[in-house]
């Protein structure tokens, strides 16, 4: 079966490691700090200018100062820092982030992604997501594999205009988890009871099939 | 307003010479730490045609928004216009022009600007339509796009404590674009919660120096929430 949207993010948090600074997107991406570790320490930067955020606030500590990157309230962990946004991208641009989860519109064998644009349809910014593929070494993208229709996600090359190019290496869709070199898609994991053939037909893109794809265990 | 006394007693005086036409740097992310009374005032002084260069751009009755409602903005330079209807309405018709930004790479062209920099590269927006038609450069093998750093006649701002010199802190995400507008604006405008004896502040605290502040005002501000999440606990 198909992953569900706390199993992607499940699956994610498995890429977590101990020490990381970790910029997590809008949607499935926020989900993954309901999943880190116990005993495991990571902060989680948020590009407005706020590294070591923590959960919503309660209704007494509800502060209209202190939000996220989606405009959400928030509160600050202890061992927190505040900065400016010029201070936050230098961070992201120079870095120093260790891992970045984004969802994605499309991804293509090159690594590309397209994330913010609809051509036809009111588009409304990039936002920061630009900035952090373009810095980040490490990025995880998460999203279906195919659109409601069928189409794959998974492409030879992105239709859409792209967020960045030749950044993205890992992706993590409700079906499988893939890895991205040499112009390929590399089958890793699949769903639990997910079949290679429905993964192969999902997957527009050229994709290595390794002789044994290890299930996902939940 | 004598020596370095920045402090100004009306929003009518913070200000005087903004004109028609002329590009408004505005700090903020979304409603947060946004210059409300400043906001207010240009809405008042009905000066049109602006280029205004901030994030976002308010909801609709509030915030930049009110900007828009009054028809007073020309072009928009933001990263994300997303939660506003009037904004949506005036760019379809071809009122409003906008220049879709990076969000690093605008807090970087304001910082620059500030600095004294005319540009830098940046590998934010390489191979996207961001990149298209600037100058690109290769650096040890990886490609960069030339940006143009960004100035404004003014920077409104919004800190938590300033003292008479024009220093000044911010409190918690609400400083987020404030600090590099406030170096990027000829005139630069900062309104305040509360104005402190010269002292008050350690120096080794202060976010803002005062010499990129030209008048300081104090303020009232509703801080509205735009997305209010709540754990139950």
């Amino acid at each position: 079966m198909a992953l569900s949207r706390q199993q992607m993010a499940m699956r994610v948090a498995r890429e977590l490691r101990d020490g990381y600074y970790v910029n997590l997107g809008i949607g499935i991406p926020t989900l993954v700090a309901n999943y880190i570790p116990a005993g495991m320490e990571v902060m989680l930067q948020s590009e407005n200018g706020l590294l070591g955020m923590g959960p919503f606030p309660t209704a007494e500590q509800l502060d209209a100062d202190l939000i996220n990157a989606g405009k959400q309230t928030v509160t600050a962990i202890a061992g927190a820092s505040i900065f400016s946004s010029a201070e936050s991208f230098a961070m992201i641009r120079g870095g120093h982030v260790d891992l970045t989860v984004l969802g994605a519109f499309e991804v293509d064998v090159q690594g590309n992604i397209a994330s913010w644009m609809i051509p036809g349809k009111l588009v409304k910014g990039m936002g920061g997501a630009m900035d952090l593929v373009a810095g980040a070494d490490n990025i995880i993208v998460t999203m279906t594999h195919a659109s409601k229709n069928g189409a794959s996600k998974l492409l030879p090359k992105c239709t859409l205009p792209l967020t960045g190019a030749g950044c993205i290496h890992k992706v993590v869709t409700d079906l499988a988890y893939m890895e991205i070199s040499e112009g390929k898609f590399w089958l890793k994991e699949r769903a639990p009871g997910v079949s290679v053939d429905e993964i192969a037909s999902k997957t527009a893109g050229e994709m290595v099939v390794p002789e044994v794809v290890e299930e996902m265990g939940f | 307003m004598a020596g370095f006394n920045k402090v100004v007693t009306t929003y009518a005086e913070a200000l005087a010479g903004l004109h028609d036409g002329m590009t408004l740097i505005a700090g903020g992310f979304g409603l947060c730490g946004i210059p409300e009374g400043c906001i207010a005032r240009i809405r008042e002084m009905g000066v049109r045609d602006l280029t205004v260069v901030s994030n976002n751009c308010g909801v609709d009755d509030f915030g930049l928004g009110l900007l828009l409602e009054g028809r007073q903005i020309k072009k928009m330079v933001s990263s994300y216009v997303g939660e506003n209807a009037l904004f949506e309405q005036q760019f379809l018709s071809g009122e409003l022009e906008v220049e879709l930004t990076p969000q690093g790479t605008l807090a970087e062209k304001l910082r620059a600007g500030g600095a004294g920099i005319p540009a830098f590269y940046t590998a934010t927006g390489y191979g996207t339509p961001v990149g298209e038609g600037k100058e690109m450069r290769e650096f040890n093998g990886r490609k960069y796009i030339l940006e143009e750093a960004i100035t404004g006649d003014f920077a409104i701002v919004k800190g938590w404590k300033a003292d008479r010199y024009g220093n000044v802190i911010y409190r918690h995400t609400a400083q987020n674009f404030n600090p590099m507008a406030a170096t990027a604006g000829r005139i630069t405008v900062v309104e305040v919660e509360e104005i402190v004896a010269p002292g008050t502040l350690d120096p080794s605290t202060i976010h803002t120096p005062g010499i990129y502040v030209n008048r300081l005002i104090q303020g009232k501000f509703e801080k509205r929430i735009e997305q209010r999440t709540i754990t139950q606990d």
